[in-house]
């Protein structure tokens, strides 16, 4: 006999981290943000109402709606009254393709790297640095 | 609008006061936590608000103004009692029916409504029915009133994890589809965070500390610095928990003011959990709104 399933039927399935020390509405905006990253979440996909949220995850309707405000401040969701918030048609997502092939040329890199006997901390140091030049020179070409 | 309001409340049985010079005003569209170690006085300010008892000595008004227990009170706000107590005997068909007759006023499709989605039997007879699933229908049928304002007195103290999730779930969604203001008091002070937006803690019949609970984590900070500077900070800051080790010192305090926080000092921010704790366990500490309304201060109360 297996378990019972539980299908909502919606894109997200919030689930809360009571350890991890960070805010339960900030936890409910980086899912909905994971989500997109990873094509789970999609352009136009309706967000759970926030009676289904609260009645799942016991939490106060407040901390829902702070999290759909703040997607709303970043522009990844919109509200329409009556009806939800919806992630914005316009939001731009990396497909699924795309970050496979990605994905596949950093595996390759990690590997390397661990040739050249870096290890876990190392790569992890040298990436934070990279990423870091990166976003510097980003900046000031945008300035 | 303010859904109770309170000034100088007192209520004594015998020659003992259960609760003793109680001013507060809750605003309503809150889910309001109460706190306090027993026979703070938390169960007699609740029969207070709904106008189960009588106070010996000052002022409650209930949904803006309103006297607890009058007619105008009675048809909006919601009680649960303690341990929900409900006739075991009667099916949970039968009970909606007797409310209904006794009340007057009862929603028995919406009850109905609520109670089929979460699988629980009308023909079952209440006496049958799970912990869990008894709270459930007295919740059904509180809120089968409509109540402005409903008011839980230790709902989730009996209930095992899943059933205390599922229970304060279905109250969730209730103050999420209509808009009502909740009151109730736990001693289960870890889940409170996430579910309340309001603290009231009572400490030997008085009011400890009130406040809305984002801007109680937001004016309480936990410090850990050198021991040598820890009693200079004691001095100058409102320190409610102090905490030393053998070079370093921990101090739980109150503070508006972020410029303030000394040098060599680590500010981090803390949790409700924490908070409550830490006044329950120095009940002569108090933090409640200075005289201007807009100051907080925390003050030591001379016993």
């Amino acid at each position: 006999m297996g378990i019972d399933k539980q299908i909502s039927g919606s894109p997200v399935e919030f689930r809360l981290d009571p350890g991890s020390g960070v805010p339960t509405y900030l936890q409910l905006v980086r899912q909905v943000e994971d989500g997109l990253r990873l094509g789970h979440v999609q352009p136009g996909d309706q967000l759970p109402k926030v009676k289904d949220v609260v009645a799942g995850l016991a939490i106060n309707p407040n901390t829902v709606l702070k999290a759909y405000r703040e997607l709303e401040h970043k522009g990844l969701a919109v509200g329409r009254p009556g009806q939800g918030t919806f992630i914005r048609d316009t939001v731009k997502v990396v497909p699924l393709r795309e970050q496979q092939r990605l994905r596949t040329g950093l595996m390759r890199w990690l590997s390397s790297a661990t040739d050249a006997g870096l290890d876990e901390d190392g790569i992890r140091a040298l990436f934070t640095s990279a990423l870091h030049d990166l976003t510097r020179q980003q900046k000031g070409a945008a300035s | 609008m303010n859904v109770i309001e309170t000034h100088g409340l007192g209520k004594r049985y015998r020659r003992s006061w259960a609760l003793r010079d109680c001013t507060l005003a809750i605003p309503a569209g809150r889910v309001v936590a109460l706190v306090g170690p027993n026979g703070a006085g938390k169960t007699t300010l609740l029969h207070l608000a709904v106008g189960l008892t009588k106070q010996s000595e000052g002022e409650i008004a209930v949904l803006g103004g309103e006297t607890p227990g009058s007619d105008k009170a009675l048809g909006r706000v919601g009680f649960v009692a303690q341990d929900t107590p409900l006739y075991s005997y009667l099916s949970v068909a039968d009970t909606l029916r007797l409310v209904a007759n006794l009340s007057g006023s009862l929603d028995e499709a919406h009850a109905r409504e609520r109670l089929s989605a979460l699988n629980i039997p009308m023909d079952r007879k209440v006496g049958q029915l799970s912990g869990g699933q008894r709270s459930q229908v007295a919740l059904a049928v509180a809120l089968a009133r409509h109540p402005r304002l409903l008011i839980l007195d230790e709902p989730v103290a009996r209930l095992d994890p899943l059933a205390r999730h599922e229970f304060m779930g279905a109250l969730m969604a209730a103050v999420a589809e209509e808009e009502i203001s909740v009151l109730l008091s736990s001693h289960v002070v870890s889940e409170l965070e996430r579910v309340c937006d309001y603290l009231v803690v009572l400490a030997d019949g008085r009011v400890q500390v009130i406040g809305a609970v984002e801007d109680l984590l937001e004016t309480h900070k936990v410090l850990t610095g050198p021991i040598e500077q820890a009693d200079d900070i004691a001095d100058t800051m409102a320190v409610v928990s102090d905490t030393r080790a053998s070079r370093s010192a921990r101090l739980l305090l109150r503070t508006n003011d972020r410029e303030l926080l000394p040098a060599g000092w680590q500010a981090e921010c803390t949790n409700l959990e924490e908070i409550v704790l830490a006044y329950l366990r120095v009940p002569h500490v108090s933090a409640l709104p200075g005289p201007s309304g807009q100051q907080d201060h925390v003050e030591e109360r001379s016993a």
